[in-house]
């Protein structure tokens, strides 16, 4: 294997001859993403498990952001993806959109981390793929991700299992995620010591659903926060959420953050962050079970899910009033006034 | 965070809530005969609809949302001129976050930015004079919004663009005066306000001084408030104490913060660099004498509409309408509620805003949407 | 209109223009103190300022923020006693 030279990407490298294979050969290769897989799980075997099939592409400014990167993000994504389906994830492919001029030390860091997260979570990254575009066809490098997980007989995960007074649960502080990556544009010239949340919550997850068997559904609170994912999971179960903004799990610095720039964290995006519905008695033994991961601690049971006004979600102020936490339009803008 | 969790102790609010009730009560006030308190500033409405006061307060107690969100007020000519700016060839536009989603005439400056024009959000107009120094080939444009509070900093980025000699800074200038459609408001005879909620950063700048009119012109009570929710229920109590005894005087309850007589150096920046123009058009409510500030002639070099060409009153941008059937006018000056409103929801929702007051988060309209107003939130009951 | 937020000033960024470090609940900001400087910047380190659109635009009255929330413990007191009272006419009119 030839040693990759180049500190920079440029169009050779997606050309299809050497310089190509050089790259793969030299960033990728070594972190176990080979061309094509051939794949056998015992857990496929298994009469009445299910194959989870999930693809997600992941873009981000800055790449590198603290409490993680790109690729940690797209492993962690795809991984969270399928485990708050109930799947236990096995493997997962990459594939890389890399803009003219990116550092291949910016890559070699990136696929590193993706190791690093994929053996953390359990899961193999088994094959990729890369393409080079021109310089401001993309911002550095785009990642796709899809994942296969298997789903055991008898585990069934979807948001209309859910029923009136079932308990609602988060794993971890909200809107780290989102507050870290606004902070770390530099636009805003604001400095925190926040990081991002970003996690796999695999092993989570299955640690939740032994203490928890009845679990009804999950959700990655992602994109759109927890306010999202909360009406998502409202409306595909026909049932109203009630949650207690005095419950809801927050850093200051988050607080801060949202006080200055007029943001609200239920709409902040998280990456570590997933939201669970459990029946009532086995509420309790969720709870325990998230607070024994570390990406669990902060666990908290934030509300629960009525016959009142079905398909919406409704807060009770920390002041004791209430209001309804609707899904946003499009994106939050920090605002002055 | 301090200053700030004190005032949001719900346990202090039982306590002024009772106390709001009982003097409810004692005056007879129900929701067939209320007394309307107008809050004048759209943060103090984001912040009624945020901790849910509107349903905390007893139903003798109505809320008027009133016209102090400089977003919800500006009219669409100004957001075309504004686009019209930014895509001259080597500007740079910026602008605080608010005014992205605004629809103008021909579009938003989130469009126009799609279409290539370069338009950036800042959080302060210190962060544009930075662009500047940074992008000397450029012409770096601030978008000037905002009332008393905020027109100090642009002022003051002026000051400071003019001591560094920075050829490339220039302020397009929409600051309004909130005395103006205070005296509009109150001189029609069909307004249902029967007191006023001040807003409290305004008065940080300009003092409690410039309402003394409401009470001695109109005999209503105005009492200036700070933004958290225990702030503003001690400003219904003292509205309410006010109008039980049948006083009428300029109140403050924000004094942590609000000095009698303003901020001195604030109020030099402003005359120092701005004048007032003869008169300036408010979404809603039209043209309205002496309300909209100006650069003065002696700061011109940091001027957008002298370097652009785009003069406040160009004939062609004056003749814009406002969108069919958009009651935004009559919500803001409290004759109708956003449910009301024959747009809302229908053809006007945050998606599609047709009047500013849905599209600004300060926006009485909006903030219904967001937060589920009175009817929203019984409907899912 | 017109976010504006209780911020600490802790540090000094530059004199020359009059720029400070705030600090809100763990986030940093220069922000320009122009509109509450009366002498050496120094002298506000510690400073609570109100804080809006990058600039400490006053400072605020730890006195007056305390009488504030003075008024509101005595509203809460009150709110006590009157609830006491409504108690004992209640239990009298059970014992009637």
């Amino acid at each position: 294997m030839m040693a990759l030279r180049d500190t920079h990407v440029t169009l050779a490298h997606g050309g299809g001859g050497k310089a190509m294979r050089d790259l793969i050969a030299s960033v990728f290769e070594p972190e176990g993403q080979e061309d094509q897989a051939r794949l056998m799980d015992a857990a496929l075997q298994e009469p009445g498990a299910k194959l989870a099939f999930t693809t997600d592409s992941f873009v981000v400014t800055p790449v590198e952001f603290p409490g993680g990167d790109i690729g940690k993000l797209a492993v962690c994504g795809t991984v969270n993806d399928l485990a708050v389906g109930g799947a236990r994830p096995l493997w997962l492919s990459a594939a890389f959109i890399i803009e003219e001029g990116c550092e291949v030390a910016l890559l070699r860091r990136i696929a590193k981390t993706m190791r690093e997260e994929a053996d953390r979570s359990g899961v193999r990254i088994v094959t990729g793929d890369t393409k080079v575009v021109g310089r401001g066809s993309a911002d550095k490098v785009f990642v796709t991700t899809a994942g296969v997980g298997v789903i055991p007989p008898g585990r069934h995960l979807a948001a209309d299992t859910i029923r009136p007074g079932d308990v609602a649960l988060v794993n971890g502080v909200l809107g780290d995620h989102g507050a870290a990556i606004l902070a770390a544009r530099g636009d805003l010239a604001l400095s925190t010591d926040l990081q991002s949340d970003c996690a796999s919550l695999g092993h989570l997850m299955e640690a939740v659903l032994t203490a928890a068997p009845n679990a009804r559904a999950a959700r990655d609170a992602t994109r759109g926060g927890l306010a999202a994912a909360l009406n998502e999971m409202a409306q595909a179960a026909g049932v109203g959420v009630e949650i207690d903004e005095a419950a809801l799990p927050l850093r200051p610095e988050v607080k801060g953050m949202c006080e200055i720039l007029g943001l609200d964290p239920l709409y902040l995006a998280n990456e570590g962050t997933l939201v669970l519905f459990v029946p009532p008695e086995e509420a309790e033994a969720a709870l325990a079970a998230m607070r024994t991961r570390p990406e669990g601690r902060a666990a908290a049971i934030i509300g629960r899910a009525s016959d009142q006004g079905p398909g919406r979600v409704t807060m009770r102020t920390a002041f004791g009033g209430r209001r309804i936490v609707d899904m946003l339009v499009g994106e939050q803008l920090p605002r002055i006034c | 965070m301090k200053y700030v969790e004190e005032f949001r102790d719900p346990a202090a609010a039982q306590a002024v809530l009772a106390h709001i009730k009982a003097l409810s009560d004692d005056m007879g006030l129900t929701a067939e005969q209320p007394l309307r308190i107008m809050e004048i500033c759209g943060g103090h409405t984001h912040a009624i609809f945020r901790f849910g006061l509107d349903k905390l307060v007893p139903p003798g107690i109505e809320f008027i949302h009133g016209p102090g969100c400089p977003v919800c007020v500006l009219p669409m000519a100004r957001v075309d001129e504004c686009i019209e700016i930014a895509r001259q060839p080597g500007v740079i536009l910026t602008t605080f976050g608010d005014a992205m989603r605004v629809p103008g005439a021909k579009g938003s400056l989130m469009q126009a930015k799609a279409a290539g024009a370069d338009i950036r959000m800042v959080y302060s107009p210190l962060d544009a004079l930075e662009l500047a120094r940074r992008n000397p080939d450029r012409q770096v444009v601030f978008f000037g919004l905002g009332f008393e509070t905020t027109t100090p900093s642009t002022a003051l980025a002026i000051l400071q663009a003019a001591r560094e000699g920075l050829g490339n800074f220039t302020v397009f200038c929409n600051h309004i005066l909130l005395p103006p459609p205070l005296r509009a408001l109150l001189q029609d005879p069909l307004n249902m306000i029967d007191a006023f909620i001040g807003p409290g950063h305004v008065s940080m700048v300009t003092g409690t001084h410039i309402y003394d009119f409401i009470p001695a012109d109109y005999g209503k009570p105005v009492v200036v408030a700070g933004f958290e929710p225990l702030d503003l229920l001690q400003s219904v109590l003292m509205v309410l104490r006010q109008a039980r005894d049948g006083r009428a005087e300029v109140g403050n309850q924000y004094a942590r913060v609000v000095p009698e007589h303003g901020n001195p150096v604030s109020l030099k920046a402003m005359a120092e660099v701005y004048e007032p123009r003869p008169s300036f058009e408010w979404r809603g409510m039209g043209e309205i004498d002496a309300s909209g500030l100006r650069i003065r002639d002696a700061f011109r070099a940091f001027d957008a509409e002298a370097r652009f060409a785009i003069g406040y009153g160009a004939p062609t941008a004056r003749e814009i309408e406002e969108p069919e059937g958009c009651a935004c006018g009559l919500v803001m000056t409290g004759r109708v509620k956003p449910t009301a409103c024959p747009r809302y929801g229908n053809g006007c929702t945050p998606e599609t805003p047709l009047g500013a007051l849905m599209v600004s988060s300060e926006g009485a309209c909006a903030a219904y949407w967001q937060y589920g107003g009175a009817r929203a939130l019984e409907a899912a009951e | 209109m017109c976010l504006g937020i209780p911020g600490r000033l802790v540090a000094v960024a530059d004199e020359a223009t009059l720029m400070m470090v705030a600090d809100v609940s763990g986030v940093r900001r220069a922000v320009n103190v122009a509109c509450v400087a009366d002498g050496a910047l120094p002298g506000l380190i510690g400073r609570w300022a109100l804080i809006h659109v990058g600039f400490a635009m006053a400072l605020i009255d730890e006195d007056e923020a305390e009488r504030t929330l003075e008024a509101l413990r005595s509203l809460g007191e009150a709110q006590e006693a009157l609830a006491m009272m409504a108690e004992g006419d209640r239990a009298l009119e059970g014992a009637a």
